[in-house]
């Protein structure tokens, strides 16, 4: 029985070096971690068990029969984060580069079978040479049968991606059709066709870096949500984030209990809109003296800067919190922030996170390059995702709400539960110079008078008590006690039923 | 005297003139804050001025009534005369504190004053004529055989006659304006070059910031101490002194920490400057409180810098040692009321010690900061065993910094019996000053406070430029501080595992637990440990050696939670201040001039760190950029221009400061990103180099 048992550990032994020391050693010097040591720094010490360690692939073209490597490129299991149950799977770099053979998919759509059917999370990691090309179209089928159940689960357990190294070709769209993407700084890229193909089919000089490092793709394409300085930073980020998040559509929000008091008072926030209109203030910080112990996880953070989404806490209960940023462009609507929060309020939504939206629009931002680009659906995406959602909605408006974006923004009128305005609201159809330039447009000439025609208007409109008196706005607050204010409708919300009509989907604008 | 005998002739001589019911006072900002708090203290209104940058600040909230005066900058505001009369008339206020700076020191503010009924609570006019300029005070003070410096005191007319008067005075020389203070409108020159420019800069800078360009030059002395003398002195002829000031740590003429006593004075010597002090101030009839400012040679030798004819900003350390609220005195003597003590009923108590809190960049050359102070917690007032901690401040957190004003945020004093129990006490209460929004200097000042050369007293106006002379870095985290600071950081990464284990939705059955060794990366130094103990505490950390056998356990105690900007408890037993701020996946903490990205890693974590690539910094080195937040003066480079390490680049004006930007090596000028006008943010690009 002893032999056997020693058999065990050493077959173990054997495929936990993967690729064999000398890969490793490799790896190490790219500045990159091994799957298994990226899963240790993932899960809790000790908890995660490994599946499929022994799996081999059956290809035999190109003497492929003799290059066998237990564990296939990827590893795979299951372990737990402060102690909820996550399952994972990492590429093996070592391994053949983690190229995608027919057995190799299968161990990942175990895994995530067994995620779907368990309600638990699933975290990919990427690191990647793309498709075995060995093994031709099975590796093609194999990439098919990840897709798929990534699209089944979607919306059903949460579904992370952390990009560690090469993603390229077949690896991109499983991670793009999951809920967040993460990337390494330098060691990370993502592109659908590598440098040297584009450079025959587009005669374009472009590195691997610039074509989809983690720098494009958290300031341009905004495929990835963000990146970190390297993989320890990453994946106990990674950890934070699973923290925030629920372990299925059905779970409920987790809950950390807090000593940070519902009823704590920040008067500062009574100077935090300046006197000055036009001048700037960081919607940032009124989010972290709002939420739990200042603790606020961004989600596409270097992206449309104009708007800030991300995660916090209330009570210890997880929240979604959408924000416009007056320090960007004004904190004005235009199609890259419209998609970034509707994406975001979406993903809210799906999972039962109640949204917190912060409000200081000054519109939609005009111009051919909006139009062009198809600002109209792509407002529209925000507009659909904030009306079709059916958590608790919470709404505070601080500055502006002009025009169109004040519906948007998860207005009363798009089943926002609870609308609170600060004294300095403003809610209109816009600033009011605008406004009186436009009614009375005969007076344009005379300075004086139009000056008179903006005082009015002014007077009339930017306030919070005309839309109060209409019921749009349901209390007006004091800065200071707008977390004791959320933290109230947040709890009285807590049993909020809203179901929308059947149907087989939605048909958002894409 | 007319006054005074005006109000003894109607009340008799042995009554106590009526003290005011209102006064006013023409400043804002801390001072404004203090005035209001004696007069508060002595049942007497105030009303408060405000210009429209100050319309939401403290001292118009702590004030009775508050008077609008006009636009944010001070000429147009605090500065003007007829608005602050005004205002008096308008709510009925009987006389008018200037605090320092803006009116204080103009001879013709108390003169209109007078002539509209007000009383001025400050010297008479003709003392402020004699001492107030500084080239009259010269003559005064030599009259009144006070031991004066070298130097020229006539006006100068222009950059080239500088330069003569320097030439025959001898390097190093200081430019002075005549109507300055605080720094401002000062240069001192090496040579003949930095002469004709200092002098320019000087001229423009007092111009305006005092509206007068006038200008002194004279030697230089180095490697001198500042000691000044608080002299008091009331209308019927009595002055006495406090004792000295020393205020000898400066930066670019500007004073950052005070102290009274002077580590270097002995008994001898503060006698001979103290009655020098006070002979001089009868000499010219001075009937408030005043400092009269020395500069001394290490070897106790001293000589006549100038005298301040105002409430200094660093005379809390004097009301500490000597017990006298020198506010609450200038106004009795202002209304006439004569000295309630003699010399020699003043005694020194103690030692205190001021820090200067300022908005400025410690990290950054001390250029200044401006901006909303997100975050503002100052440490806790109060006396307990023997030792007081005062804090004197005009902002609040939320209240902005801004550019049209002195960049100072706070003065610290703490008082104790000993030099050093003061030095203590005012780094432990700096330990609990937290700031953010802003750059500020907390860092430094507390750095400081652990300095061996400052704490032994052996200082010189030149301190911190040849302490720091690459500038300044936070102490290294070494010795019972990072021993320290690790069991604090060990406390806080417990607390957050234990209660991260309380998440709700865990998998059943199976209690999760987690590693308790740890290791704690603080800066570059690292230390093992082990932490127990359960919320609320205490916890118990034991330091592991390399065989991860405790070598030494403390206990801490703790009531701080996450999201609390200063982690206060006790280790073992000691109190324990050490302010957080959260970092991806760790925490800055600074204590005692330490401030280090801080790092708490299972050993699986710690080893897999390790080989994690050190990333470079991106090179800047080919661009100049915008130090502080402020405006573009002048360009002095075009693109394609060859320059030379030391040439002026350009200006950049903040604070009021014009700042000249040199070339640090030879180069050549590729482009530029910024034009006279501009307004630049920090960091922003201004020149590019090939």
């Amino acid at each position: 029985m002893k032999d056997i048992i020693d058999e065990l550990e050493k077959r173990r032994d054997n495929a936990r070096l993967g690729g064999g020391r000398a890969r490793i050693d490799a790896q190490h010097a790219k500045g990159k971690l091994t799957a298994r040591e990226r899963i240790e720094l993932l899960m809790d010490e000790g908890s995660f068990e490994e599946f499929d360690m022994y799996v081999e692939h059956r290809c035999t073209d190109f003497g492929m029969e003799k290059t066998k490597v237990p564990g296939d490129g990827v590893v795979t299991g299951w372990g737990t984060i402060n102690g909820r149950v996550v399952y994972v799977f990492a590429k093996d770099f070592t391994v053949m580069g983690g190229s995608l053979s027919e057995t190799h998919a299968k161990k990942i759509t175990k895994i995530q079978d067994m995620a779907l059917k368990n309600r638990a999370p699933i975290v990919g990691v990427f690191d990647a040479g793309g498709a075995r090309i060995q093994e031709g179209v099975d590796a093609l089928g194999g990439y098919g049968e990840v897709f798929q159940r990534n699209v089944l689960a979607s919306g059903v357990i949460p579904q992370i991606s952390v990009i560690m190294g090469p993603c390229a070709g077949g690896d991109v769209y499983s991670p793009a059709m999951t809920d967040f993407i993460f990337m390494v700084k330098d060691t990370s890229y993502m592109f659908v066709t590598g440098p040297d193909v584009v450079k025959t089919v587009t005669n374009e000089n472009v590195t691997a870096e610039e074509l989809g490092g983690a720098k494009v793709h958290t300031t341009k394409s905004s495929i990835a949500d963000k990146a970190y300085e390297n993989d320890l930073e990453a994946l106990l980020q990674m950890r934070r984030l699973m923290d925030f998040l629920p372990s299925s559509n059905k779970a409920g929000v987790p809950v950390i209990p807090t000593h940070d008091s519902p009823d704590r008072l920040d008067h500062s926030l009574d100077t935090i809109i300046p006197d000055n209109p036009n001048k700037p203030y960081d919607i940032k910080e009124l989010i972290l003296k709002v939420v739990d112990e200042a603790d606020f996880f961004e989600i596409q953070e270097a992206f449309a800067k104009n708007i800030v989404t991300g995660f916090a806490r209330m009570e210890g209960s997880t929240v979604g919190i959408v924000a416009n940023q007056p320090m960007v462009l004004a904190g004005v609507l235009d199609s890259d922030a419209s998609r970034k929060a509707a994406r975001f309020v979406r993903f809210c939504d799906c999972f039962d996170i109640p949204i917190l939206t912060f409000v200081d629009v000054p519109g939609f931002l005009p111009g051919t390059a909006q139009e062009y680009g198809g600002l109209i659906k792509h407002g529209a995406k925000l507009l659909f995702a904030f009306a079709e959602a059916t958590v608790p909605k919470v709404t505070v408006i601080t500055r502006k709400a002009y025009g169109g974006a004040y519906d948007v923004m998860s207005s009363k009128h798009i089943r926002g539960d609870v609308n609170y305005a600060w004294p300095t609201a403003e809610i209109a159809v816009m600033g009011a110079k605008g406004a009186a330039e436009i009614l009375y447009r005969s007076e344009l000439s005379d300075p004086v008078k139009i000056q008179t025609r903006i005082d009015e208007y002014k007077k009339r409109f930017a306030n919070p008590f005309v839309a109060a008196e209409r019921g749009y706005i349901d209390e007006v607050i004091t800065p200071s006690a707008t977390r004791k204010r959320l933290c109230r409708a947040l709890n009285m919300l807590r049993n909020k039923t809203l179901e929308n009509p059947w149907k087989k989907h939605d048909n958002i604008p894409l | 005297m007319r006054q005074a005998e005006a109000l003894e002739s109607a009340y008799g001589k042995d009554r106590d003139p009526p003290m005011f019911k209102k006064i006013l006072i023409a400043n804002r900002g801390e001072i404004a804050c203090r005035v209001i708090k004696s007069a508060r203290k002595m049942g007497i209104k105030t009303v408060a001025v405000y210009s429209d940058a100050d319309r939401d600040a403290l001292h118009v909230e702590m004030a009775d009534e508050a008077v609008h005066i006009g636009p944010a900058p001070a000429n147009q505001s605090y500065l003007l005369m007829d608005k602050i009369i005004a205002a008096c008339k308008a709510t009925g206020a009987e006389a008018v504190h200037p605090g320092y700076g803006f009116l204080s020191e103009r001879e013709a503010f108390p003169v209109e004053l007078q002539k509209n009924g007000i009383v001025f609570i400050g010297p008479n006019p003709g003392a402020i004529a004699a001492m107030g300029d500084k080239i009259e005070s010269k003559k005064a003070a030599a009259a009144a055989k006070v031991s004066t410096v070298p130097g020229y005191m006539g006006e100068i007319k222009d950059a080239k006659h500088a330069v003569e008067i320097a030439n025959q005075i001898g390097y190093p020389v200081m430019i002075k304006a005549s109507a300055g203070g605080g720094g401002k409108g000062m240069r001192i020159a090496y040579d003949a070059k930095e002469a004709a420019e200092g002098f320019e800069l000087a001229r423009s800078e007092a111009k305006s910031s005092f509206g007068d360009d006038r200008c002194f030059v004279e030697k230089f002395i180095e490697n001198p101490r500042h000691i000044e003398i608080q002299v008091l002195g009331d209308k019927h002829g009595n002055v006495v002194y406090l004792g000295e000031r020393e205020c000898s740590i400066q930066r670019r003429n500007q004073k950052v920490l005070e102290e009274a006593p002077s580590p270097l004075l002995d008994e001898k010597t503060r006698k001979a400057m103290g009655e020098q002090a006070v002979a001089l101030s009868k000499a010219v009839g001075y009937d408030s409180a005043g400092t009269v400012e020395f500069v001394a040679g290490q070897d106790r030798s001293f000589y006549f810098l100038e005298m301040n004819t105002r409430l200094q900003v660093e005379h809390p350390v004097t009301e500490l040692v000597t017990g006298v609220d020198l506010v609450e005195q200038m106004i009795r003597v202002a209304a006439g009321e004569k000295l309630p003590f003699k010399q020699s009923d003043i005694k020194l108590k103690g030692w205190a010690v001021e820090s200067r809190v300022y908005a400025e960049d410690p990290f950054r050359n001390f250029l200044p900061s401006i901006g909303r102070l997100v975050r503002y917690r100052p440490p806790a007032e109060g006396s307990k065993d023997g030792v007081t901690v005062r804090n004197d401040t005009g902002v609040f957190e939320g209240g902005e910094i801004s550019m049209y004003y002195d960049p100072m945020i706070a003065k610290l004093v703490t008082h104790a019996p000993t030099r050093e129990e003061a030095i203590d006490a005012q780094a432990a209460a700096l330990d609990a000053f937290y700031i953010d929004g802003i750059q500020h200097n907390v860092p430094f000042v507390s750095a400081m406070m652990q300095h061996p050369r400052w704490r032994s007293g052996k200082i010189s106006t030149g301190f911190i430029k040849e302490e720091y002379p690459e500038g300044f870095t936070p102490r290294a985290p070494e010795g019972k501080d990072l021993i320290t600071l690790a069991a604090v950081a060990g406390t806080i990464d417990h607390l957050g595992n234990t209660r991260r284990r309380d998440i709700t939705d865990q998998m059943s059955g199976h209690s999760v637990n987690f590693a308790k060794r740890r290791i704690v990366r603080i800066g570059s130094a690292e230390v093992e440990l082990e932490v127990l103990g359960a919320i609320p505490g205490p916890y118990y950390v034991s330091i592991l050696d390399g065989d991860g056998q405790p070598t030494k356990t403390m206990e801490i105690t703790s009531e701080w939670w996450p999201g609390e900007p200063v982690w206060f408890g006790t280790v073992d037993g000691a109190d324990v201040a050490v302010q957080v701020r959260p970092i991806s996946n760790g925490m800055t903490l600074s204590y005692r001039g330490i401030q280090a990205p801080t790092y708490v890693y299972t050993q699986r974590e710690a080893e897999l760190a390790a080989l994690m690539p050190v990333k470079l910094a991106a090179d800047m080195s080919k661009f100049l950029l915008c130090p502080m937040p402020g405006l573009v003066k002048a360009v002095n480079v075009s693109e394609g221009q060859e320059v030379k390490a030391g040439d002026n680049l350009a200006i950049v004006e903040a604070m009021k400061m014009e700042n000249i930007l040199k070339a640090e090596r030879d180069g050549k000028v590729k482009k530029v990103a910024a034009k006279p006008g501009d307004s630049l943010a920090v960091d922003a690009v201004i020149l590019e180099f090939a």
